[in-house]
């Protein structure tokens, strides 16, 4: 039996590597292409890409002279992708099936955005690569705050 | 003209998150798990986003005007004030519960089931109760 296992449990590890790798080239082409979005929304349109503050200036009104540029970026956002999926059909959200983590995680970063100004795409991408102190700080922060809340609710309350 | 480069943004940025793996949740809170089973694929996706970008920032500061015509927005006064760290630390507290950000729950709305959409609902609320919170902080900490 032994002379079986050790073999299998090699191959396992092996196979499972080279998923890791794969998933960071694919890492690495998807942030080429997020990194190509905010440079054409920067250099064409002169403005920011930030996802949180394109959505946010609807949701609140204070973005009412733009409406029709955030809409089209939206429409972007949310239509192309699924379409990108069906070439892709293993793609899943493994969304926590907990209503109320879900709940709650939406209205922190709902707030929380809208209070920061800024989240990954606005602050993480747009901010580090201008060397701003604010989104350097923002993203030290959320970033913090994200191992953090790992930390807890996974490892000490084991909610998720 | 504007309103195509903005879509043609919208398309690029979701397909980047759907590649790249942001809108998986698992791999987004394995990233953030720092004492558990980290995952790196993240450090990925960002360094494939910022390092490029950088160059960008140079030639749109040189430029001072976009292709359309707009300028280049100005930086904002370095202020590390109540609102950008109560509000970053709480969005990361919500990006590590569940494992979405803004841009994700949108790019993964249509595919993402019901749990995304709650998400979603979720988090235009709380960008509907932001301003009030923002003014109270801004007063409290003046």
């Amino acid at each position: 039996m032994n002379c079986v296992t050790v073999p299998q449990k090699r191959v396992i590890y092996a196979k499972r590597t080279q998923l890791m790798e794969q998933d960071w080239i694919w890492g690495l082409i998807g942030g080429l292409m997020i990194g190509g979005a905010a440079a054409l929304y920067l250099l064409v349109n002169g403005r920011i890409m930030g996802a949180s503050g394109i959505l946010g200036g609807l949701v609140d009104g204070s973005g009412r002279d733009t409406m029709t540029e955030r809409l089209a970026f939206l429409l972007g956002l949310i239509g192309v992708p699924p379409l990108v999926a069906l070439l892709y059909p293993a793609v899943s959200t493994n969304i926590t099936p907990n209503i109320w983590a879900i709940i709650a995680a939406g209205l922190l970063v709902g707030i929380g955005t809208r209070l920061a100004n800024g989240c990954t795409s606005g602050h993480g991408v747009c901010g580090l690569s201008r060397f701003s102190v604010r989104g350097l700080a923002a993203t030290v922060l959320y970033l913090l705050g994200g191992a953090l809340s790992i930390y807890v609710f996974r490892h000490i309350l084991g909610v998720i | 003209m504007r309103r195509l480069s903005a879509f043609a943004t919208g398309a690029l940025f979701g397909t980047g998150l759907l590649i790249s793996g942001m809108v998986d949740t698992t791999k987004v809170q394995g990233w953030l798990d720092i004492f558990g089973n980290w995952d790196p694929t993240l450090a990925f996706v960002l360094g494939g986003a910022v390092l490029p970008m950088i160059f960008i920032w140079r030639l749109a500061e040189t430029r001072k005007t976009s292709v359309l015509g707009t300028v280049i927005p100005a930086r904002a006064p370095v202020t590390l004030d109540a609102n950008l760290i109560i509000g970053s630390l709480m969005f990361g507290v919500g990006w590590g519960l569940v494992g979405l950000c803004p841009g994700p729950a949108m790019a993964s709305l249509v595919i993402g089931g019901w749990g995304g959409v709650l998400f979603l609902l979720a988090m235009v609320a709380g960008m509907l109760v932001a301003p009030p919170i923002r003014a109270r902080l801004t007063q409290a900490t003046a």
